[in-house]
């Protein structure tokens, strides 16, 4: 376990800034107490600085997480999210999806979520924006990147592509195995 | 009185004529061909060949009669020499053990006879090694050794150095501490280290008389001297000069604006597990300022678009009081302005105005 580089920093909170933007600092600087960021094995975890502590009692090879997982850095450094992070992402989010009940279960199987399924989408996304999905009772099922713009959306026939899909909660019954 | 023998009788004639020696000559020119083909196959020569079929060669030592020579002409004669040659050849090859590979019959060709000079001058002997420049000079000769050496402990033959040898100190299991040494000594550890050390010796010396054997250069420390040297030989240069002192380079002076070297050694250097959290998170606020400072805070298209829905929103307004001035002149609903917006790339926060969300005119 490691602190991150500058770079490897860099990375990561660019690419959380697409889906919380600046709400980053309420995440490092938190009132609560002090919350850190580490790299185990090429994955970002955050804890606070008790459990910090408490981890550097095992070896590196019998550690398998610590606090929450946000994500992995690739062997060529590109960070990439993890569903685990959602937690964190959910109350900053600042441009957000509601999802429809009937493409509710679509979405939690992987797929994209379709102009037929969307309920509400904030004003001005962008396009290509990183979002997060919600179901209409305002739980938080996952996140996506917006693939078109609000405007767009409006004008656009039902069966197209909406929000990619890149991580959904769902992922935590599929992909048991490879989630720490 | 003329009689005209009918020509076709006169054919008749001539043709049972014909028939009659062409048979004949049929069956003389089969005998001819036949002859010929055998003469084709089998050549006379007074002395044999030597044949090296391994490299496809047949040494000819029949004595060229000059009168031959001369009498044909020369072109002919040299043909015929070399079918003959090469028909011998081919008879030989046909001898060999055939197979027959996807269609195609194949001899196998035995092995060269003939020994091809070589294509690159020999090798230069290799320098003798320092030991064995030692040896020469004292005169010591290499004595035999035996493979295998009696292990008392194990009982059994083993090899004199290597995996399993005998008599190897590092795997004993008791270790007496000698009177002399420190008793909170690791006797194993030393034994171990000695052991690295010994390899690690030997290693260097066998990788110096290579060097040594091709002449490449080797540096003590550092760098070797080039003439030209690039930007990273040029700082590793320099490094490599400011530690050079009796202190390590701890008390160089640096030029004002010269950083410290980051990775001087091969080992990456991180940030400690716990340190100071509060530097921490000042640097990771600095970081997000300073990313923050980098986007643009207003987005070109988003400005534009402001710009196009007010004018849009300036025109209907400016439309609708005049059609409710003269109603019914133009009932057109041009003014509505329910055209498609353009790229319609909403912003993010900041710069502009409020969007309403109102698709604008192009």
């Amino acid at each position: 376990m490691r602190p991150l580089t500058d770079e490897e920093t860099k990375i990561m909170f660019e690419k959380l800034s697409k889906y919380i933007g600046e709400n980053i600092k309420l995440l490092v600087d938190r009132p609560d107490g002090t919350y850190c960021f580490r790299l185990h094995q090429d994955r970002v975890y955050y804890m606070s600085e008790k459990i910090l502590k408490l981890a550097t009692n095992f070896s590196r090879d019998k550690l398998i997480s610590v606090g929450t997982c946000f994500g992995k850095f690739s062997k060529t450094k590109k960070f990439r999210l993890h569903i685990t992070a959602l937690d964190f992402l959910a109350p900053y989010a600042k441009f957000k999806v509601w999802v429809k009940p009937g493409a509710e279960q679509s979405f939690l199987y992987g797929n994209h979520v379709l102009k037929s399924g969307l309920g509400r989408i904030t004003e001005n996304t962008m396009q290509y924006q990183g979002i997060v999905v919600y179901s209409m009772a305002d739980v938080p099922l996952g996140f996506g990147v917006a693939a078109k713009s609000t405007q767009e959306c409006r004008r656009v026939d039902p069966m197209s592509i909406v929000v990619f899909h890149q991580a959904d909660v769902g992922e935590f019954i599929r992909n048991e195995d490879t989630l720490t | 009185m003329l009689m005209f023998v009918p020509a076709s009788h006169v054919l008749r004639c001539e043709l049972t004529n014909m028939a009659a020696c062409s048979v004949e000559e049929l069956l003389a020119k089969a005998e001819e061909e036949e002859a010929e083909k055998l003469k084709s196959v089998s050549v006379q020569k007074e002395l044999d060949l030597e044949f090296d079929v391994g490299n496809l060669l047949a040494c000819d030592k029949n004595r060229i009669e000059s009168r031959d020579f001369r009498e044909q002409r020369k072109e002919d004669f040299l043909r015929a020499l070399a079918r003959d040659n090469t028909q011998l050849l081919i008879n030989e090859i046909w001898k060999l053990p055939t197979e027959r590979i996807a269609e195609v019959i194949v001899a196998k060709l035995p092995e060269q006879t003939t020994r091809l000079p070589r294509e690159k001058p020999p090798p230069k002997p290799r320098p003798p090694t320092r030991w064995e420049q030692f040896a020469k000079l004292k005169g010591i000769q290499k004595k035999k050794k035996t493979n295998l050496v009696w292990d008392e402990t194990a009982k059994e033959w083993r090899r004199r150095w290597g995996y399993k040898r005998a008599n190897d100190n590092t795997k004993d299991w008791l270790v007496e501490v000698p009177e002399t040494a420190d008793p909170n000594e690791d006797q194993f550890a030393k034994r171990t280290k000695a052991k690295k050390e010994r390899v690690a010796k030997n290693e260097l010396n066998r990788l110096k008389n290579i060097a040594r054997a091709q002449k490449i250069k080797t540096p003590g420390v550092g760098l070797l001297p080039k003439a030209q040297q690039s930007k990273d030989e040029l700082a590793k240069a320099v490094n490599v000069a400011k530690t050079s002192t009796a202190s390590v380079g701890r008390f160089q002076d640096r030029l004002p604006k010269e950083k410290p070297p980051k990775n001087s050694g091969k080992k990456r250097k991180f940030e400690p597990l716990i340190g100071d959290f509060s530097t921490e998170k000042q640097k990771q606020l600095e970081l997000l300022k300073l990313m923050g400072s980098k986007m643009p805070k207003l987005d070109i298209t988003k400005a534009v678009n402001t710009q196009m829905r007010e004018e849009d929103r300036e025109e209907a307004a400016a439309r609708r009081r005049k059609g409710a001035g003269g109603k019914g002149r133009k009932g057109s609903m041009a003014g509505r302005g329910k055209g498609k917006g353009g790229k319609g790339k909403g912003g993010k926060a900041g710069g502009g105005g409020k969007r309403r969300g109102k698709p604008g005119k192009r």
